[in-house]
């Protein structure tokens, strides 16, 4: 406590002290140029540098967010009420709200809504409980502990295509990889491509083989902020290792685990690479009975393979409203467990 | 309660000698040494992890038809050579590679470029809603790339731009990610004095940048710079609706190979393993420094 109390104070005091530097320096300028010449532009261009130069500095980021994320955001709102086709660009009807009430009377995008949140939920669930266990074992004092952790983290450097390709191949329900190791120890062959859950299962071991190094890492970085003291005390309690891991880690990581869970969750909600590879000829329709079809690819299905932009803009929107529910379903969730705390 | 009362004597005190009694108080993994069992966990997720890469390889090396027999092959074949000449060739991964690694290497001088400035602005300089505008980039995270897809795609077809690299690098030139982690770097790594001097030597803002905050970024800007380069590789959304099989990039490619443009798995490897390989070999040449970004990302994101 008195530890924190004085870094509040340093901390303060810092921030004080930096303006007051500051305003003396600019009057030690001004006060330089005002002594020659009243208001030289050398001393203008000067001040008008230190007030506009930040907003310049930020402001590519702002002019290109704004020009390809914000306005095109605004754009696909607008597209979503209008029928366009990908066959004739040029014509946009005004539709109103049809491609929404379209949507909504789809079973194709019931269904994709259901395989997002299942494929979602098989992929995020796993990936996140193995991250926290190989971030545990990676805390410990190791040998070679850089190397382990380039090791977990090369999948994170394949991409979506080239990982999903080799897992396509070894889920191959023929003669792939994976039926012949179930055929080996006496299992039955999964039809990994046509079944309901074997798909989806398949999809989601992508996800999580090519993303469960990337977050042992960042809850590796928060245990190593955890301080040691703590499990000291713990110990002294008498709490076993795993006491001390329920007990001290996990509350401990609350905030990366939220923040991985919202990542995560975006992740899954976008899906769609895995999936329109994963299904070679059939992708976009995911799979033949649209067993995988996630709202991203059924977007890019309805965008640019059946050529209505109009309602891929819809299933964008829709897929944007779905996430900021989450968004705030996740922040309430928060705010109640800081109350809990 | 009792248990506390039972286990208590057990534990030894905070300064007992010797590697059991130490790992029985500190319970701090990092202050743990990894027993037996740990390594061979470990052992096996890291081989999980290179089992799919490593078998690319062996499916890379041999014949569709040896791929399609039953016990598959464990072992390298001799048509790597061949296979890869064929996806260099056939599959357009050689124009892939080369285009990538245009669009990539813009993407990331960008990125990094934009970054640092951007952050440095909000670690250092004082400017009326600088809280908000920083809350404001951050948010932008939460914007998913799938609403802006159609609009670009119409604008990009109406510029005659379809195709065209440009179509790819623009839109991802930025990164919020990117201006947050310049910004928590510099904040503590660029010493406000030093800034201070050099206004008082008159320098410029540019000055100060080119002569202060650069030098100070370095090793920032480095980490940034591979993790962008990482991530517009593997950028696959975009680049595949806006790109062809006439000028892709790898990704472009590989999706074109996977949807039956060849249908010849020992081939469709061949290219996989084309595709990955730039990255791999950056990661053992900057492993380090990679994982020690995202770690460095994680904690203070």
């Amino acid at each position: 406590m008195t530890v924190s109390k004085e870094a509040l104070a340093q901390s303060a005091s810092s921030a004080e002290a930096a303006p007051s530097d500051k305003e003396g320096a600019a009057r030690g300028t001004h006060g330089r140029g005002t002594a020659k010449a009243p208001d030289s532009w050398r001393s203008r261009l000067y001040r008008w540098d230190m007030k506009a130069s930040p907003y310049a500095f930020i402001s590519p980021f702002f002019i290109i967010f704004g020009a390809f994320s914000l306005v095109p955001l605004l754009y696909t709102a607008w597209y979503s009420l209008h029928n366009v086709q990908l066959s004739s660009l040029d014509t946009q009807t005004w539709a109103g709200l049809d491609n929404y009430t379209n949507l909504f009377a789809s079973d194709f995008f019931w269904n994709a809504l259901r395989n997002t949140f299942s494929i979602g939920l098989l992929s995020t669930v796993p990936q996140l409980a193995v991250a926290i266990w190989l971030a545990h074992m990676l805390n410990y004092r190791l040998r070679g502990s850089t190397l382990w952790r380039v090791v977990m983290l090369t999948p994170y450097a394949t991409s979506v295509a080239a990982a999903t390709l080799v897992f396509a191949l070894l889920y191959q329900p023929e003669n792939g990889m994976i039926n012949w190791a179930f055929d080996l120890v006496g299992l039955d062959p999964v039809n990994w491509k046509e079944s309901d859950w074997g798909s989806q299962f398949a999809i989601s071991s992508i996800v999580i083989w090519r993303w469960t190094g990337y977050n042992a890492l960042i809850y590796l970085a928060a245990m190593q902020a955890i301080p040691a003291d703590l499990y000291e005390s713990a110990a002294l309690d008498g709490a076993n290792r795993w006491q001390q891991f329920r007990h001290v880690t996990i509350p401990m990581l609350r905030p990366t685990i939220l923040f991985t869970v919202v990542v995560s969750t975006i992740g899954a909600t976008q899906l769609f690479g895995e999936p329109l590879l994963f299904g070679g000829v059939s992708g976009s329709k995911g799979g033949s009975e649209h067993q995988y079809q996630t709202l991203g690819l059924y977007m890019y299905d309805q965008g640019w393979m059946i050529g209505n932009l109009g309602k891929a803009s819809a299933i964008a929107w829709s897929m944007f409203l779905i996430l900021l529910v989450i968004a705030a379903i996740n922040m309430l969730i928060s705010r109640r467990l800081r109350k809990s705390q | 309660m009792t248990t506390t009362d039972v286990t208590l004597p057990q534990v030894a005190p905070p300064d007992a000698q010797g590697r059991r009694g130490r790992r029985r108080v500190m319970g701090a993994g990092k202050h743990l040494h990894a027993g037996p069992v740990t390594y061979v966990v470990l052992a096996l997720f890291a081989a999980v992890s290179l089992a799919p890469l490593l078998w690319t390889v062996v499916a890379a090396s041999r014949t569709n038809a040896r791929l399609a027999q039953t016990p598959p092959p464990f072992w390298i074949g001799g048509n790597l050579f061949k296979n890869l000449e064929r996806a260099w060739n056939e599959a357009g991964m050689g124009t892939a590679m080369v285009n990538t690694i245009l669009v990539a290497s813009a993407i990331t001088v960008g990125t990094v470029l934009f970054s640092t400035l951007a952050g440095f602005a909000f670690a250092k300089l004082q400017f009326r809603f600088s809280s908000l505008l920083l809350l404001l980039t951050i948010g932008t995270m939460m914007v998913p790339p799938q609403l802006a897809v159609v609009p670009l795609y119409l604008w990009m077809s109406d510029l005659g731009w379809a195709n065209q690299l440009q179509t790819v690098i623009l839109p991802t030139l930025v990164s919020a990610f990117g201006t947050f982690f310049m910004r928590q770097y510099l904040v503590g790594a660029l010493p406000s004095e030093l800034i201070e001097a050099a206004r008082v030597d008159g320098a410029s803002s540019l000055r100060v940048v080119w002569h202060v905050v650069f030098p100070a970024a370095r090793p920032a800007m480095a980490v940034l710079g591979l993790l962008t380069f990482v991530m517009a590789w593997n950028d696959f959304l975009w680049p595949i609706i806006a790109l062809n099989a006439e000028n892709p990039t790898v990704q472009v490619a590989l999706n074109q190979l996977g949807t039956g443009y060849i249908p010849d798995d020992s081939v469709i490897m061949a290219g996989a393993l084309l595709g990955t390989l730039p990255l791999l070999i950056a990661f053992l040449l900057f492993g380090k420094q990679i994982v020690g970004g995202i770690m460095q990302g994680a904690v203070k994101g």
